[in-house]
């Protein structure tokens, strides 16, 4: 990306319409980029996927052996830049490597947590000296590195963490005190960074060793899923933490905490793919292997439509993660040399994607879970079996809906940005919503052209309306009160889901017609169809019960037929494109486009 | 030490083969290293490691094939050679091939050449040997294991399931068999230098070659997938009866009697 563009805004899919041609999409993946792909796959089925089960009984030198394996062949050091020993790859090949690792299951959340939550938080807030300490031996994976802020009495409110930081009388160490709970890789970590309030109220960071004096943790955990990775309590116990390990500036820990957050949030959404396109695959070979009635399944039309569903609700997902991952690579190659070492202008440039971010994990995490759940229905009795490895992905995926802050705090986190943005003028949404009103009342139904995507525009134009009649007609109603509505801020937030999924799936879709032709994108095509055509019953759906719930009277009537003219369109019939997509899906048994 | 090795760009081993119009349908499918090849990069990487000299991938085909020569390099080999023949030859064969490899190699003054044993998609085993024969130097087919002293080579080799020691010298081509080595993956670092490494594509004008003189020496009449796999059949009844019956069906149905 050489020519400079405007970057474009966090959230303003919501309001203003994109080219295509400005999305990054799978299809645009490079030659080396692919070869990175490779080499991950490659690593997760030659070297982890033969110890998965000593994984998952906690056999955890294999995690340490595997990460150094992992750190000789550079999958430990894409986020890091050159100068300290890493690779400094671009956003987009990280991600692959994400994606491509998360088949790994648990162990991938070794991997991701210490590439990400782990280091990153030096990578991007630490200050020379910490950055030449540090970061070498995490890209090489010499050291282990994990991420401290989860307490006993903090999840969600990451905020009200209780652990303390006290500077001694000597000036030289802050004494930490308090217990960190859930903490991937402490098992084998080696280096923990940690949040605790100094003198009780400043929320700052520390890189704390595990060597220090007062530093140690607790059992491991037993969990439900991801058992492969190590889950313990770290306890900080008079914990002596030289000085010069405090972590950006005291008191501006939320800044860290929170852009590292987002970040999580967005490559645990890149990770669902792997596990989803993983999930698929293993439910489509079996339904193509296991006859009943001395027919092979999958030749059933229910079996049909399950597999098309799951496709096309994993190709709209992919679509809108990879078009995120595409955003920040955009704005991140865009920072000056200056500002790649500025905290600042890092966290800025995270912080402007923080809708998406949130949107990836939510629906990411969820198509996940939907499809692993179908996977292991697809298998019958034999995928509540220990044997099959579909049984492992089901449970590991449940977690996805929780950490990195729960799917319910994530959907909250969409709307209250979007009309944050909005006040401050970032965001045309007052302009629109005062032109949609009337626009409304005169609106004629649009004659839809037959071309391919025709009705799929439409309807994404039209989410689009009833997104900004629904926001804006709640915010008029509850002005400052709509945060306690929450039922109200969680259906936004799904048409905002639905909105980005299918917009991002359109717009995949005809980057990929205009650039190979309608006959090589019919998949593509038939997956947009689908997907766009469901998606937009649920934004129906959550735009009628808000509607009711925050306009009353003659003007709720008036809002409900406005919105039954945005929602009138001539549906497909979905049954008969779900049996089209399958075809292909079966004869590859895998994901295909 | 100067070592080449000769590598095929073929399809991927997951892909399915798909013949329209008497052709193999490439359209769409995904391409590898031939994985005999990859035996054979990874035995020149690690003879070079131990006895210092350069590794040259060579591949003859399209533009396309300089992804699998930049996996090669990714790999850890140094320098790669195109030989674009795209525009110049339609239908060839394993002595097209062999021919201009070959003119390709005459003044190279390899010290070793690897190759796979087979192309997983041809299948001949041919080129190899063919290209040995005409640069006039010994070469040494299925081996799977090459140890080097001075000149001296030691080499095991497959044969069918034995293994046969023997000695020989260099200059010398060998032929890779599985179990020669376990092919490492690019490591990262080693995918971005392949980025900056030499890439050389040559044309039949550049080797005085001319199209008439490559001519495949073979011709391909049909190009058919083997018969589908039918379900298995149990006989029954008594054992006399069965017996009659499978000796009937053998002469009759499957028609190998």
């Amino acid at each position: 990306m050489n020519e400079l563009k405007e970057a474009i805004k966090g959230g303003a899919f919501l309001v203003e319409d994109l080219d295509a041609s400005r999305i990054f999409t799978p299809e645009d993946f490079n030659d080396e980029q692919k070869m990175i792909a490779k080499t991950t796959e490659e690593y997760v089925k030659n070297s982890v996927l033969p110890v998965v089960e000593n994984l998952e009984h906690h056999e955890f030198e294999h995690s340490v052996r595997l990460l150094k394996e992992a750190g000789d062949l550079g999958l430990l050091a894409a986020d890091i830049p050159e100068e300290y020993g890493g690779i400094g790859l671009d956003k987009i090949s990280s991600a692959l490597i994400s994606e491509k690792m998360s088949v790994a299951g648990g162990y991938s959340i070794t991997h991701g947590a210490h590439v990400g939550i782990g280091t990153l938080p030096i990578v991007l807030f630490g200050n020379e000296e910490q950055k030449q300490k540090y970061l070498p031996s995490s890209a090489s994976g010499e050291k282990i590195f994990a991420y401290a802020l989860t307490e006993p009495g903090s999840g969600s409110d990451a905020l009200g963490a209780k652990t303390t930081a006290k500077l001694n009388a000597e000036g030289t160490h802050y004494v930490l005190n308090g217990e960190k709970q859930w903490i991937t890789n402490a098992g084998f970590a080696d280096v923990f960074v940690v949040y605790a309030k100094v003198d009780g109220d400043k929320f700052s960071a520390f890189i704390v060793e595990k060597t220090f004096p007062g530093v140690s943790v607790g059992a491991e955990e037993k969990k439900m899923g991801i058992k492969s990775s190590s889950t313990r309590t770290l306890i900080l116990q008079d914990a002596q933490v030289p000085v010069d390990n405090l972590l950006g500036e005291i008191g501006r820990g939320h800044v860290i905490a929170f852009n590292i957050l987002n970040i999580g949030r967005y490559k645990l959404g890149v990770g669902t793919i792997g596990g989803s396109k993983r999930a698929l695959e293993l439910a489509i070979a079996y339904t193509n292997q296991r006859q009943q009635f001395k027919t092979p399944i999958s030749s059933f039309n229910l079996t049909k439509n399950k597999l098309a569903t799951m496709a096309s609700k994993l190709y709209a997902t992919e679509s809108l993660i990879y078009r995120t991952v595409g955003y920040f690579e955009e704005r991140m190659s865009q920072l000056s040399p200056e500002e790649q070492k500025d905290g600042k202008a890092i966290a800025a440039s995270i912080a402007e994607y923080a809708i998406e971010c949130s949107i990836n994990k939510v629906v990411g995490s969820e198509v996940l879970d939907y499809i692993v759940d179908e996977a292991v229905q697809l298998h019958g009795g034999y995928g509540f079996m220990q044997e099959y490895e579909v049984e492992r992905l089901y449970r590991d995926s449940r977690i996805n809906r929780i950490f990195e802050g729960t799917n319910e705090i994530n959907r909250l986190i969409v709307p209250g940005t979007f009309l944050k943005k909005a006040m401050k003028g970032e965001l045309p949404l007052l302009q629109k919503a005062a032109g949609l009103q009337e626009e409304l009342l005169m609106m004629m139904p649009e004659e839809v052209g037959t071309e391919a995507l025709a009705q799929e525009k439409v309807l994404v134009a039209n989410a689009k309306k009833i997104g900004i009649l629904v926001a804006g007609l709640a915010a008029q109603r509850f002005g400052t009160k709509l945060e306690a509505e929450q039922e109200v801020l969680v259906n936004i937030a799904n048409i905002a889901n639905n909105l980005f999924a299918m917009e991002s799936a359109v717009l995949r879709t005809e980057k990929a017609i205009g650039r190979d032709g309608e006959e090589k994108a019919a998949q593509k095509l038939l997956y947009t169809q689908i997907f766009t055509q469901e998606a937009f019953i649920e934004i129906e759906q959550a735009a009628k019960e808000t509607l009711i719930a925050a306009v009353d009277g003659d003007n709720q009537r008036m809002m409900i037929s406005a919105l039954r003219k945005l929602t009138r369109y001539t549906p497909y019939n979905v049954i008969e494109k779900k049996r089209e997509a399958s075809v292909k899906l079966i004869e590859a048994e895998k994901y295909v486009l | 030490m100067n070592i080449y090795v000769l590598v095929k760009r073929t399809f991927d081993t997951e892909e399915k083969i798909v013949v329209s119009g008497g052709k193999i349908q490439e359209d769409g499918a995904e391409f590898i290293i031939n994985p005999y090849d990859e035996y054979a990069i990874e035995e020149a990487i690690q003879v070079r490691d131990a006895q210092g000299g350069e590794v040259t991938v060579l591949t003859m085909g399209g533009e396309d094939a300089e992804k699998q020569l930049r996996t090669a390099l990714a790999m850890g080999a140094d320098k790669a050679v195109l030989i674009n023949i795209e525009d110049d030859v339609e239908e060839l064969d394993q002595f097209t091939a062999a021919h201009i490899i070959s003119e390709y190699l005459k003044d190279k003054n390899a010290d070793l050449i690897l190759a796979g044993n087979v192309a997983i998609d041809g299948g001949s085993g041919q080129v190899g040997p063919r290209v040995a024969e005409s640069l006039g130097i010994n070469y040494v087919t299925t081996i799977t294991n090459l140890e080097i002293n001075g000149t001296t080579v030691t080499i095991k080799r497959d044969v069918e399931g034995d293994t046969e020691v023997l000695e020989t010298s260099l200059p010398l081509l060998v032929t890779a068999q599985q179990g020669l080595n376990e092919p490492r993956y690019p490591s990262l670092p080693g995918i971005m230098k392949a980025k900056k490494k030499p890439l050389e594509e040559v044309e039949l004008d550049d080797l005085d070659i001319d199209e008439d003189d490559v001519e495949a020496k073979t011709e391909t009449i049909e190009i058919y997938l083997p018969p589908k796999k039918e379900a298995g059949k149990v006989l029954e009844g008594e054992l006399a009866d069965q017996v009659k019956e499978l000796v009937h069906l053998l002469h009759s149905e499957a028609k190998v009697v």
